[in-house]
């Protein structure tokens, strides 16, 4: 059943792609908080795959931090300084 | 039985974030990406955590996938948000196809469709 992971990463080298291309800022940061949970989902599924639990503790750390990076960027993007 | 479920939303939930991220490189615009993507792949991902919890039971990974699940599920909504709201004030035009501009008529008294 591990063929799960597979679509999963083609959408990863989407992201990536659109990460590279994007004309504008917000486009690359939009890619990057969508990269994060796209990787938390692949974590997961390794998590459950190899039946080791600590791949879940990386889930759940990746995904707050990428949570709280979302929201810095946002804030710099919107030109207001980070503790306004 | 409840195996095949879990299965079943897993591969629901890998199909979602797929069309998400083909979304992501589809649409013209910031905020076409950010709405087709974000709903998608908020979805798809708290669904593979679901399934990863319907299969493993009350364990250590299970209960960790559903805790994740709901962490997502609450916190993507608002960085989507706050990405948009910065990637307007930041001044990105919208797409020439646009009808409407309510935020921009709301606080500017003036669109910021691209024409």
């Amino acid at each position: 059943m591990s063929v799960l992971a597979i679509p999963l990463l083609l959408a990863a080298f989407l992201c990536l792609y659109r990460i590279g291309k994007g004309p504008t800022a917000a486009d690359r940061m939009v890619a990057i908080d969508i990269l994060g949970l796209i990787v938390v989902a692949i974590c997961a599924l390794v998590a459950l795959f190899l039946d080791e639990s600590f791949f879940m503790d990386i889930t759940i750390t990746f995904a707050l931090l990428s949570f709280v990076g979302s929201l810095a960027l946002a804030k710099y993007l919107e030109g207001r300084s980070l503790d306004d | 039985m409840i195996e095949v479920l879990g299965y079943f939303l897993m591969g629901t939930g890998v199909v979602f974030d797929l069309f998400g991220c083909i979304g992501l490189v589809r649409f013209p615009d910031v905020y076409n990406r950010l709405q087709a993507s974000t709903k998608c792949v908020t979805l798809g991902t708290f669904s593979i955590m679901l399934g990863i919890f319907l299969v493993s039971g009350f364990n250590a990974t299970g209960v960790k996938a559903l805790l994740c699940g709901a962490f997502i599920l609450i916190s993507s909504p608002v960085a989507a948000h706050a990405l948009a709201k910065g990637a307007y004030k930041s001044g990105v035009k919208l797409w020439r196809g646009s009808v409407i501009d309510s935020y921009g008529e709301d606080t500017k008294h003036e669109s910021q469709i691209d024409k």
